[in-house]
């Protein structure tokens, strides 16, 4: 059913520091095996000049200019962000797009899409995409086949992606319960939505990077202006008449 | 966004077929026997030919029986629904005309007036997408409307068709106006898309990859302001100015046919660029708009 749910008992969904991501592309990577097995992710002309394919989740990099402060990269990982008023959902016309009213989960149900891509067209994150060998739309089903999976060993019982992160820079976790590690670290962080305008209201939250201190001068500064005494001072003279 | 010709196709041929059938179900035109075939398959024919070339949009077109099962929450399930519902219910009505079976006209009242909330529900699809500011205004199905009900006053001979068709330029004209502010309007920049606004100003170092993906071949279509511009003068030219001018001409049914080539020559050029000026809030993440 496209219709959402009133409200769900749980809000499964991430928490993302932009402030020790290092834009390693681990997350991509992992999220892209995992799921390649799982559903499928098509990969076109891999070694040719034009290579193309699915990704549920995409790195950016970005410079910011901050005032009065060193400017900064920022790198940042962009997938679905399981909103709680996801447009994706409504459009869908078969409803093979919906959002579970158990976990908050959205998903695709990939038997019933006709390939229209209008959810695609409604999402302002672009978290969807069109797989171009099956004709059926992919997105981040939030690892749903590991994250209830008894069949693996506990600790691999989170996303793909927060599993693989060498820098612990995502989380994972009931963003609903406002004692969870994830509610904490959003509390603490100041974690933020993206582009709330959009009235989408995401679940994933961004943790932002920590502004850098004012032109922190380097430990070594004071050796890079030094003045030759004595010895090494006449040295420096004569040679310097040469 | 990406102007596909299957989209724009099936907009501008059903929006004028359907536009044409509400004039025929109305019974502005009283025609019988073979004439009455041609007009209707005329209307059957563009409307059908707009809804088949929108299946050569779908990636996966063997579920589509199952669109019509999300019309409480969807635009595109809807518009499956009111357009089967048309196409069904003036069926009688065109055989009626083509036979002298004289059923009564509330029939073609009822289907004609289905025939343009289907035109409606068509322009609702475009317009109930936020992350598309462009399309995002109560104008967007002002546009669609005024089309489909100015070619359906050509096709059938109106003698108000010319001023019809003098809307259609106007309608364009706003909607270009409103829509080239739209985006700025909506107010989303890489700043609030990374919300890295909070911090600075953010701006793309890198790209996330390489080579093109889904997203930038579906939603990040770039045209030039040159090219733009020249087209915006071509749709106006020939979707409203040449057709209004033509229907003024005691040229009789050449006349219609010659401005229906023109009109729908406009249409197809104005609908390109209704896909291909469309900018989609995503782009910010890849640079698009500084």
């Amino acid at each position: 059913m496209t219709a959402l749910p009133q409200t769900t008992q749980k809000k499964l969904g991430l928490v993302i520091d932009l402030d020790t991501c290092v834009g390693c592309q681990a997350c991509v990577t992992a999220c892209k095996g995992w799921n390649d097995a799982g559903i499928g992710l098509s990969d076109h002309d891999p070694y040719g000049a034009e290579p193309h394919g699915t990704f549920l989740n995409r790195v950016h990099s970005y410079q910011v200019v901050v005032e009065g402060a060193p400017a900064q990269v920022v790198t940042f990982p962009r997938s679905c962000l399981h909103c709680d008023n996801a447009p994706c959902v409504t459009v869908c016309p078969t409803g093979a797009s919906y959002k579970r009213a158990e976990d908050g989960i959205v998903l695709v149900n990939e038997d019933a899409c006709i390939g229209c891509g209008l959810c695609a067209w409604a999402c302002p994150y672009g978290a969807r995409e069109m797989d171009a060998a099956q004709g059926v739309m992919k997105k981040c089903t939030l690892c749903v086949d590991r994250i209830y999976n008894e069949t693996l060993p506990e600790e691999d019982r989170e996303p793909a992606c927060v599993r693989t992160c060498p820098t612990n820079a995502r989380h994972f976790g009931d963003l609903a319960d406002p004692g969870s590690a994830v509610s904490r670290l959003v509390a603490e962080r100041g974690g933020y939505d993206l582009m709330p305008d959009m009235g989408t209201k995401p679940t994933n939250k961004y943790l932002p990077p920590r502004r850098k201190g004012p032109g922190d001068a380097s430990p070594l500064a004071p050796l890079l202006d030094i003045r030759a005494s004595g010895i090494a001072g006449w040295l420096d003279r004569m040679l310097g008449k040469l | 966004m990406h102007p596909a010709p299957s989209v724009i196709l099936f907009s501008v041929l059903s929006g004028l077929g359907f536009g044409f059938l509400a004039f025929l179900g109305w019974g502005a035109l009283t025609p019988s026997g073979w004439a009455a075939f041609l007009l209707w398959g005329l209307g059957y024919g563009l409307a059908v030919a707009g809804l088949l070339a929108a299946t050569f949009h779908l990636g996966n077109p063997k579920n589509a029986l199952k669109a019509f099962t999300q019309w409480r929450t969807s635009w595109l399930s809807r518009e499956a629904w009111a357009s089967v519902a048309t196409l069904v219910l003036l069926a009688p009505m065109a055989l009626s005309d083509i036979f002298g079976l004289g059923l009564p006209r509330i029939l073609g009242q009822v289907g004609g007036a289905l025939a343009i909330l289907t035109v409606f529900t068509t322009a609702m699809i475009y317009t109930q997408i936020k992350a598309v500011p462009r399309w995002h205004h109560w104008l967007t199905p002002v546009m669609f409307l005024t089309f489909a009900i100015a070619g359906g006053a050509m096709l059938s001979g109106r003698t108000w068709a010319p001023l019809a068709m003098l809307a259609v330029g106007a309608v364009l004209l706003a909607h270009w106006r409103v829509g080239d502010g739209a985006f700025a309007r909506a107010g989303q920049s890489l700043g609030t898309a990374t919300g890295l606004d909070r911090l600075g100003v953010p701006s793309v170092l890198d790209p996330a990859h390489t080579a093109g993906n889904y997203l930038k071949r579906e939603m990040i279509f770039v045209v030039g302001r040159k090219h733009a511009a020249r087209l915006r003068k071509i749709a106006l030219g020939l979707a409203s100015v040449a057709p209004a001018l033509v229907l003024l001409l005691p040229l009789g049914l050449f006349g219609i046919a010659l401005a229906t080539v023109l009109h729908l020559a406009g249409a197809l050029a104005a609908r390109w660029l209704f896909f291909a000026e469309a900018e989609h809030v995503v782009g910010l993440y890849y640079g698009a708009r500084g």
